[in-house]
């Protein structure tokens, strides 16, 4: 810090140049100094991010082609396992169950496995209603918290409650309000066993997770609404613009690129949905979403676990995909870019 | 904004600038009846959680909107250790766990940040691009291969069984908000205290660490929040000794064997989230930053 008046007179004073010329032509000269300097600064936390996630995710890459060890029908004898083909993937897409005589037959209902194509759709239900109803409530919110009014730090301050109670306590919280005897049946003077039933339970799921996640959407839609110039409002005021014609070509074009950052975050975090149905069904009456089938395989064999926990994987990774590469969402550009804005 | 057009139309016609004081009367009135919505939408679970952890367990399902019959005895129960419920302990795990992870992610992952915010290199977008996927996958594909291979190394029921598998959520969260901090923050203070001889580690400990610490502590509140929160993961591999406060709350047992103790599970709740949301109120306006970095600025 006491370092800044005299190095800031060394640059303005008497000698401009010269310090001006060291700083650019040491950056040349340092080029591929400063590239070795940068990963030796990354690397820890590569290193450490591939001991966490890249090893895990390759031995459950290797272990989803594995048999499982168990008594070999054929000969009674007891085999440890090996090359499984595509076996533990076709056990859940093709619904390929081992029979008792060997073989395959079609996986009879109630097993983990006969519930695989209603938990994709589970999970894609609860992926696309609770990621619509929460970025149009969201953007309600963000369009009321970017006014000017007193009061408005309560409004944001409020805004956080639901995003720090943990998600677990959230499934508690509306378990209780949703329960037979709950607040919910009282207030609205109906009988309903919310966590009873199909879609009373999926709705019931639906509301605690737009109460915990639309606070964040709406504050990742308010940093969006906020870099629009206030000017341009004024000119297409002026110029007798409607409200819904500002909000279609001004507002939704400019906060676009904020929107769908917003869209593909809680996209993949709901396709990833655990807590919530867990706690409050268990998974009952066709709440199962992917990651509860995967763990209540775990402790039924981890070979096929492992392929459906990279069915699972890869069918997030393919919305991410789809969501950059069709949809133009570019989070690592939408970051670079506040760099080249302000690194000047 | 109303203000232009209604001045301008106002100095014609004192009816039309009656009209338009009306209207932007009615406006803010809209905007404080809409205000007042969200708030009482956000906060009307949360209070309807305090307000029956402090009611008597015979008024469980009580519908007064205030609080009645007033108790502090779930919190009692919630700590009490007799129906097989470790809370207190639970409490002290998830402090142990997240500290631990706040800390070694904050201490890998400064030195990253501050790469990917500074220097200019080969593959930076690629580590980039990396991180930001880190950050978004799925606990439910590090669980199935962790569990097998902590139940190999006989890891199930310690604390770095669960550290480990928050590192790699917590790290790239960290990485992801402290790039954006350091982004922000005035490097020219760098380049001259390089100018004076410093070299590059002197600038970066001596000059730049006082200057970042206000986005590393908002960093490190945000990567405790998300430790302290996680449950999928804490659900598989601990058990009655380590298990973190968000495992015991959904695995809360009470007296009877068919009935949820809600008003003790509402106790233990509001004792979880009452830091957090403190914390979180002090702190609001670094933690929306740290919240939306990246995404947009």
């Amino acid at each position: 810090m006491s370092t800044e008046p005299q190095s800031g007179a060394a640059a303005k004073g008497e000698q401009p140049r010269p310090a001006r010329d060291l700083k650019r032509g040491g950056r040349v000269r340092t080029a591929s100094s400063e590239g070795r300097w940068a990963s030796m600064l990354v690397a820890p936390s590569l290193i450490m991010l591939a001991i966490v996630i890249v090893y895990p995710v390759i031995t459950a890459v290797f272990t989803s082609f594995q048999k499982d060890p168990g008594v070999d029908k054929a000969t009674g004898m007891f085999v440890a396992g090996g090359f499984a083909g595509f076996a533990n993937y076709t056990h859940w897409i093709l619904q390929q169950c081992t029979a008792t005589s060997g073989g395959t037959v079609p996986c009879p209902p109630g097993t983990l496995g006969a519930q695989f194509w209603s938990s994709v759709g589970t999970t894609f239900f609860f992926t696309v209603v609770t990621v619509v109803l929460e970025t149009l409530i969201g953007f309600g919110m963000a369009v009321i918290m970017a006014r000017a009014f007193r009061g408005r730090g309560l409004l944001r301050a409020a805004v956080l409650v639901p995003w720090a109670i943990p998600t677990a306590v959230t499934a508690k919280l509306f378990f209780f309000i949703f329960a037979f005897q709950g607040i919910v049946n009282k207030v609205f003077g109906t009988s309903i066993l919310w966590t009873g039933s199909e879609w009373p339970a999926r709705w019931g799921i639906v509301v605690a997770d737009v109460w915990k996640t639309t606070p964040f959407m709406a504050l990742l839609i308010l940093a969006g609404l906020q870099i629009i110039p206030g000017d341009v409002y004024e000119a297409a005021k002026v110029d007798g613009v409607t409200i819904w014609q500002r909000f279609v070509h001004i507002t939704l074009p400019l906060v676009r690129p904020a929107l769908m950052v917003a869209i593909l975050f809680r996209t993949l975090d709901a396709l990833r949905m655990y807590d919530l149905p867990a706690i409050m069904t268990g998974g009952a009456n066709n709440t199962t979403t992917l990651s509860i089938l995967v763990v209540q395989q775990i402790r039924a064999g981890f070979n096929s676990a492992a392929a459906l926990s990279s069915i699972t994987f890869l069918t997030i990774f393919m919305v991410a995909f789809i969501f950059v590469r069709f949809l133009g969402v570019n989070a690592v550009e939408t970051t670079t870019a506040i760099k080249k804005g302000t690194a000047k | 904004m109303t203000t232009t057009t209604a001045s301008r139309v106002g100095t014609a016609d004192p009816r039309a600038k009656a009209k338009a004081k009306n209207r932007k009367r009615w406006a803010s009135a809209r905007t404080y009846i809409s205000a007042a919505v969200i708030v009482i939408w956000c906060l009307l679970p949360a209070y309807w959680m305090v307000v029956t952890s402090f009611r008597d367990v015979g008024f469980t399902y009580d519908a007064t909107p205030f609080f009645s019959h007033v108790t502090l005895d779930n919190y009692t129960t919630a700590f009490s250790t007799q129906m097989g419920n470790h809370f207190g302990q639970a409490l002290v795990n998830s402090l142990i766990i997240g500290t631990a992870t706040t800390v070694i992610a904050l201490l890998v992952g400064v030195s990253a940040a501050y790469a990917l915010a500074r220097l200019e290199f080969r593959g930076k977008y690629l580590v980039l691009g990396f991180i930001l996927a880190a950050s978004m996958f799925p606990g439910v594909a590090l669980v199935t291969p962790l569990f097998q291979l902590f139940t190999n190394l006989d890891w199930i029921g310690t604390y770095q069984a669960l550290i480990i598998p928050d590192i790699s959520f917590v790290l790239p969260l960290t990485i992801y908000i402290l790039v954006s901090f350091f982004r922000e923050m005035p490097w020219e203070l760098e380049e001259s205290a390089r100018i004076d001889g410093c070299t590059k580690s002197q600038a970066f400990r001596k000059i730049i660490m006082p200057l970042a610490a206000p986005g590393i502590f908002t960093t490190a509140i945000l990567a405790f929040i998300s430790a302290w929160n996680e449950f999928l993961i804490a659900s598989q591999l601990s058990n009655d000794v380590t298990q973190p406060v968000t495992v015991a709350i959904a695995s809360f047992t009470g007296s009877q064997p068919h009935q949820e103790p809600y008003t003790a599970v509402m106790a233990a709740g509001t004792i979880v989230t009452i830091p957090l949301v403190i914390m979180v109120l002090i702190f609001q306006r670094q933690i929306v930053a740290g919240l939306t970095a990246g995404a947009v600025k």
